[in-house]
C-alpha cells in the first residue's frame, strides 16, 4: 500500500492512541566476547579477534562469560526486575550468513531479568514509569559488508564480505511492557526512555552505551488504536533507530503514518521497517506474513544459569545512585528547575558539570560556561560535549579567573577559545594573550583620564548631573584598553574625577 | 617376541618403557597391517602416517633421554573422524565437510597427544555419527572382521573393526545412542560411553550435544581402563564437563570382582526382536555372575519402551540445530559459487549435495519437531519421557549397584539388510538408547558368539553417573570368568584376513 499524505500529527491524536514497545540492545563492554575468550575491541582487522567457538567451527563449544552474566544481573536491578533463580540459554535458529552457527545463543523463555520498570522524567519535570517486561543474555553476529551495489545493501551487490570481530560479543535485550497512556507525549517518551537507559548502562559502568557505535541499538514497535479501545492494533517494527532525536522521530512518524493507512479504511501491514536519517521516515523492509518461526529449545552446549540470591543481594547493594535520583539530587544542589536539568540532561552535560563543580566551580557558573560557550562551539563543530579538547579542570580556572577578577567573561571566551585551540592551561593562554583585565590604577587612570579629555562633551554632561552618560566614557575606556579594563572599576574612577557620586 | 599387533596396549606399553621394543617399531607394525588389510576392512578414511611416526619418534626420544613416560606412550590408537585433528583433515563420515582442515585439536586428541598416544589415523563412522552401521559414512562402509559381508555396528564402525583387525590396540569412539558399544559388541571387542559429562566433547563434531559422550574402545576391560584414564577428566572448555575427580577406573579395572554386588536385570530388555543366539549367551552371562558371587535381581524399567522414540525426536531435534552452520560460508564443501548466486542458494545447493539422507532425515524430523505447534507435542513430550528414563535408572540404583543387559538384540547384520529400513537399523539401539538418555555409564564387552551364526555377542553393563569404576570391577571379573572358560580371549577366534 502506498500512502500519498500522512495525517497531521495532531489529527492523528485527535483520532488514536499510540501504544509503543521499545526493545533496546547493549552491547557489554566487557573485555571479552560471551561465550569465548576473544577480545571485543573495536577497530581491528576483520576476524583478527575469532576462535572456534565464534566461528561456529565444527566441534567448538561455548562457555559462558561470567562478567556478562554479572553484567545482565545489575542491569536487571538497576531496572527493578526480580532476577531468575534458575534459568537457561536457548538458541534461535535461523540462516544467515553473518551468523557463524545459523543460531543465536539467546535466552527465550526464562530470561535473566524480568517484571521490571524504569522511571523517566519528561522535560516537564513529569516521572512517567515504563515497564519492563524482561532483559535477557545474547550474543552479537557479525557484521557483511555488501559490496558493488549502489547502496551497500545486499540488493545489487556482486558479493558481500564478513567480517566475525562482533559475533559473540554480549548484548543485553531489554524489552519494554507496551507503553500505553503517552498520548501526544508519546514520542517524546520513547527518547526520554532510551536516554535514561542510557544513563542508567554508563551509571552501571556495563557499557559506554554510544548509539553512534551501535553500543546501543533500538527497536521501535508502535501501533495505533481508535480512542477508548482495549485491544491493539496491528504493530510495525521499525529496526535499528540509532540516535535519541531519530527515536522521536521514528515514533512520531509512524503515528502519522499508521493514522493516514486507517483514516483511508487500510491495515496496518505487520512489517519490519527501515528508518532513514535524512528526512526522518520509514520505509518497508521484510513482510512478516507469519511469525518466524525460531523454533527456540534450551541450549545443551550450556548448564544453566543460577545466580545464588546472596550474590544477587550483594550485587544490588553495589549499585550505583541510579541517574535520575542522582540528577534529582544535583539539580537541588545547583538550584535548576526540572526543565533546566533536562536540557543539561540532553547536552550530556551532567557528568562534565559535576566534574567541573568538584574541580572547584561554583554550580552556576560551571553549568553556564558548559550550556553556552562549550555547547555552542560543541554544536558549531558537529561534535558531542565531552569530545571538545578542554577538561572540567580547566574550565574549572577560567572561572575562578573570573570569580577573582582576573577575567572578565569576554576575556573568558578568549580564554577558553586559546584552551580550544591547544595553547595551554587557562593560565598559559591568559599569559601567552595577554588577557588579564588592567586593573593597575596607574594604566586604567591614564585610560580614564584621555577617555575624558577625548570625549569632553559627555564629561560635561556627567558632571551636569546627567550619570547615566557615564557608561560612553567607560566604553571608550574599554575599547581603549581592547575590553581588558575591570569596567567597574572604570566606572568608580570615571565618577570621582568628574565629581559625581551615583 | 610376539607378533606386536596382537598385543594389548597395556604389553605394548610395558614393552616399551622398558625398551625392549620402540613405539616407532610398534607404529610401524601397525602401519604395515594397516597398509595390508585395510583396503578390505575400510576402518580408516584418513592414515597420517608421517603424524604418527612423527608421534612415535618423539616418544623414544623422550625414553632414551630418560622421562617418565604415561601409561599408554608409544601405543597406537585409532582416532574416529569425529574429533577435530589440528591439521589433519576431519570429515565426520560427510562429504560436506570436504577439504577442511581443522586449525586446532579436539581435547580428546589434545590429552591423547599429552600422553604420548600415537594417532594412527582417523576411522570410518556413519555420517555425523547418524546410523548403526557405518553404512551412512558418505566414503563407503566398512566391513565386519569376523565377517566382512556384514556390519561392523555403527556409528564407530571403523574404530571397532580398527580393534578386531589389529590394526590398533586402542581406539576411540563417540557414544549418543550406542555408537561405541554397539560396534563393540557385534565385533567381540570392549567400548565404553563414560558418564555424560565425564570426557570432554570440545572438538568432537556435535550429533546431539545432550547425548554425544567420547570414549574408550579397546579388545581388554583393562586397556579400555587404561585409556578412559587418559581422555577422562574436567576440561574448562566444555561446560557440561564434569567438575570432579575421575573415578578410579583403572584400579578397578586391575581389581575385577562382583563378591557382594547386587546386579539387575532390565526385564524391558528381552522378547521380541531379540536374536535367540543372544538371550542364550547373556543368560549364560547371567549364570557366570551368580556363579562369581553376585546377587541378581530382576529390575523393571517400563519406561525404557518409551526411549526409542524419545530418543528419536531429542537427537534429530538438536542436530538439526548443530549441523545449521554447515552452510558452505566458512569452511568445507561449497557447491554453486559461480557468482550469479545467492549465499541463501549456495548453502542450500550445498547442503543438498553434502549431506546423505539419514542426515537430511533427521535433520527434517528435527527442524518439524522444533516447530512452533509442535515442540510440546514432540520435543517436550520427548523431554518428560527422558526424565521419566532417568527416575527408572535411579529408582533400579537405589537397590542395585549395576544393570546388564545385551548390548545389542542381535548380531552383525549383513551389509545393506537395514539400509532402506530405518526403523529396524533404529531398533539395534534399543538397549543403549536409554543410557545416553539419563547420562550414565555403560560398557559392552564380549560375552561369546551366537550358535546360531558364529557372530560375537556383548553383555552391556550400567553403572550409575559417576560409577564409571563400578563397569571396569564388574567387567573385569567377566572377562577374565570367560577367558578362563574358552582358554583365550573371544578375539582370537576373528578368521584372518
Amino acid at each position: 500500500m502506498t500512502v500519498t499524505e500522512l495525517v497531521s500529527y495532531e489529527d492523528a491524536l485527535a483520532s488514536y492512541d499510540p501504544v509503543m514497545g521499545l526493545e533496546v540492545h547493549v552491547e557489554l563492554g566487557t573485555k571479552t566476547k560471551m561465550f569465548c575468550g576473544c577480545a571485543t575491541t573495536l577497530g581491528a582487522d576483520p576476524n583478527a579477534q575469532t576462535c572456534p567457538t565464534c566461528l561456529g567451527l565444527p566441534g567448538a563449544l561455548p562457555v559462558v562469560n561470567a562478567v556478562g552474566v554479572e553484567s545482565a544481573i545489575r542491569i536487571g536491578l538497576a531496572l527493578n526486575c526480580e532476577i531468575a533463580e534458575w534459568c537457561r540459554f536457548a538458541r534461535k535458529n535461523y540462516f544467515y550468513p553473518d551468523m557463524p552457527k545459523n543460531f543465536q545463543t539467546s535466552q527465550y523463555d526464562e530470561p535473566i531479568a524480568f517484571n521490571g520498570y524504569l522511571d523517566v522524567q519528561l522535560a516537564d519535570g513529569e516521572i512517567f514509569r515504563v515497564g519492563i517486561e524482561r532483559a535477557h543474555m545474547e550474543e552479537d553476529t557479525g557484521k557483511s559488508t555488501h559490496v558493488g551495489g549502489a547502496t551497500g545493501r545486499i540488493h545489487g551487490a556482486s558479493h558481500s564480505l564478513l567480517d566475525y570481530n562482533r559475533a559473540g560479543i554480549p548484548l543485553i535485550e531489554i524489552v519494554t511492557r507496551p507503553i500505553e497512556g503517552a498520548g501526544a507525549r508519546a514520542p517524546e517518551v520513547a527518547r526520554a526512555y532510551v536516554a535514561e537507559l542510557r544513563e542508567l548502562i554508563r551509571a552501571l559502568g556495563v557499557s559506554e552505551a554510544r548509539m553512534e557505535m551501535g553500543q546501543l541499538r533500538c527497536d521501535v514497535n508502535l501501533s495505533l488504536r481508535p480512542h477508548g479501545r482495549e485491544a491493539f492494533g496491528t504493530r510495525s517494527e521499525t529496526k535499528n533507530v540509532n540516535s535519541l532525536r531519530s527515536v522521536e522521530r521514528a515514533v512520531r512518524f509512524e503515528v502519522q503514518r499508521h493514522a493516514a493507512v486507517l483514516d483511508a479504511g487500510g491495515t496496518i501491514v505487520q512489517e519490519t521497517r527501515h528508518f532513514h536519517e535524512e528526512n526522518g521516515t520509514t520505509t518497508s523492509g521484510r513482510v512478516k506474513e507469519e511469525a518466524e518461526d525460531y523454533r527456540y529449545f534450551p541450549e545443551p552446549d550450556l548448564v544453566p544459569v543460577a545466580p545464588s540470591r546472596e550474590w544477587v543481594e550483594e550485587l544490588r547493594a553495589g549499585l550505583p545512585e541510579l541517574p535520575l535520583a542522582r540528577r534529582n539530587r544535583l539539580r537541588e544542589e545547583w538550584g535548576i528547575s526540572a526543565h533546566e536539568m533536562q536540557s543539561v540532561l540532553n547536552a550530556g552535560a551532567v557528568e562534565l558539570i559535576v566534574a567541573t563543580v568538584e574541580a572547584g566551580a561554583e554550580p552556576a557558573a560551571a553549568r553556564k560556561w558548559w550550556m553556552g560557550e562549550l555547547a555552542r562551539r560543541a554544536n558549531e563543530q558537529g561534535v558531542e560535549l565531552a569530545a571538545l579538547p578542554i577538561t572540567p579542570a580547566r574550565v574549572a580556572r577560567v572561572t575562578a579567573l573570573v570569580a577573582e577578577g582576573a577575567l572578565n567573561d569576554k576575556l573568558a571566551r578568549q580564554a577558553i577559545e586559546g584552551v580550544l585551540a591547544g595553547e595551554g592551561d587557562p593560565d598559559a593562554v591568559v599569559e601567552k594573550r595577554g588577557l588579564r583585565i588592567v586593573s593597575d590604577e596607574g594604566a586604567l587612570g591614564k585610560a580614564v583620564d584621555e577617555a575624558i579629555e577625548a570625549n569632553a562633551a559627555v564629561a560635561d554632561k556627567v558632571r551636569a548631573g546627567k550619570v547615566a552618560a557615564a557608561g560612553a566614557l567607560v566604553g571608550a575606556v574599554m575599547k581603549a584598553t581592547r575590553g581588558q579594563a575591570d569596567a567597574a572599576r572604570a566606572r568608580q574612577l570615571i565618577l570621582e574625577r568628574l565629581g559625581v557620586a551615583e | 617376541m610376539a607378533d606386536l599387533i596382537r598385543l594389548t596396549a597395556a604389553e605394548l606399553a610395558a614393552e616399551i618403557a622398558a625398551g625392549s621394543v620402540s613405539s616407532v617399531e610398534v607404529t610401524e607394525a601397525h602401519l604395515a597391517r594397516v597398509e595390508a588389510v585395510d583396503e578390505k576392512v575400510h576402518a580408516f578414511l584418513h592414515v597420517d602416517r608421517e603424524g604418527a611416526l612423527a608421534q612415535a619418534r618423539a616418544v623414544d626420544e623422550r625414553r632414551a633421554a630418560g622421562e617418565r613416560l604415561g601409561p599408554l606412550a608409544g601405543v597406537p590408537l585409532a582416532l574416529k573422524d569425529i574429533f577435530t585433528t589440528e591439521g589433519v583433515p576431519t570429515t565426520v563420515g560427510s562429504k560436506i565437510l570436504q577439504g577442511w582442515i581443522p586449525p586446532y585439536d579436539a581435547t580428546v586428541t589434545r590429552r591423547l597427544k599429552e600422553a604420548g598416544v600415537v594417532i594412527l589415523g582417523k576411522t570410518n563412522m556413519d555420517e555425523f555419527a547418524m546410523g548403526s552401521s557405518t553404512e551412512n559414512s558418505a566414503f563407503g562402509p566398512t566391513g565386519n572382521p569376523w565377517d566382512l559381508t556384514r556390519v561392523p555396528g555403527g556409528s564407530g564402525g571403523g574404530s571397532a573393526a580398527s580393534l578386531a583387525s589389529f590394526q590398533a590396540p586402542l581406539a576411540i569412539g563417540t557414544d549418543t545412542g550406542g555408537s561405541i558399544r554397539q560396534p563393540a559388541a557385534v565385533t567381540g571387542t570392549v567400548g565404553v560411553k563414560p558418564t555424560y559429562g565425564g570426557v570432554s566433547r570440545y572438538g568432537m563434531v556435535a550429533f546431539s550435544s545432550s547425548l554425544d559422550q567420547g570414549g574408550p574402545c579397546a579388545r581388554t576391560v583393562l586397556d579400555a581402563a587404561l585409556l578412559h584414564e587418559v581422555i577422562a577428566g574436567h576440561d574448562p572448555l566444555d561446560s557440561t564437563s564434569i567438575d570432579a575427580p575421575v573415578p578410579d577406573v583403572v584400579e578397578a579395572a586391575r581389581n575385577g570382582s562382583v563378591a557382594g554386588l547386587r546386579i539387575g536385570v532390565v526385564r524391558e530388555f528381552r522378547g521380541e526382536g531379540y536374536q535367540a543366539g543372544v538371550l542364550q549367551r547373556f543368560d549364560e552371562s547371567v549364570a557366570l555372575l551368580r556363579e562369581l558371587g553376585a546377587e541378581v535381581v530382576e529390575v523393571s524399567c517400563p519406561s525404557f519402551d518409551l526411549a526409542l522414540a524419545a530418543y528419536y525426536l531429542i537427537a534429530p531435534s538438536e542436530c538439526s540445530s548443530n549441523l545449521a552452520r554447515f552452510d558452505a560460508m566458512r569452511y568445507g564443501l561449497r557447491i554453486g559459487d559461480d557468482g550469479t548466486r545467492s549465499a541463501e542458494e549456495v548453502t542450500s545447493l550445498t547442503r543438498e549435495a553434502g549431506f546423505g539422507p539419514e542426515v537430511k532425515r533427521r535433520v527434517m524430523l528435527g527442524t518439524y519437531a522444533l516447530s512452533s505447534g509442535y515442540y510440546d507435542a514432540y520435543y517436550g513430550s520427548a523431554q518428560k519421557v527422558r526424565t521419566l528414563v532417568a527416575r527408572d535408572f535411579e529408582r533400579a540404583f537405589a537397590d542395585v549397584h549395576v544393570l546388564v543387559s545385551p548390548t545389542t538384540p542381535t548380531t552383525a547384520f549383513p551389509i545393506g539388510e537395514r539400509a532402506d529400513d530405518p526403523m529396524a537399523m533404529y531398533r539395534a539401539d534399543l538397549c543403549t538408547i536409554p543410557v545416553n538418555l539419563a547420562g550414565n555409564a555403560a560398557m559392552s564387552l564380549p560375552c561369546g558368539l551366537a550358535p546360531e551364526d558364529g557372530l560375537p555377542v556383548g553383555l552391556q553393563i550400567i553403572a550409575p553417573a559417576m560409577a564409571d569404576d563400578r563397569l571396569y570391577r564388574v567387567g573385569a571379573a567377566v572377562e577374565a570368568a570367560f577367558q578362563a572358560r574358552w582358554g583365550h580371549p573371544i578375539i582370537e577366534e576373528v578368521p584372518a584376513l
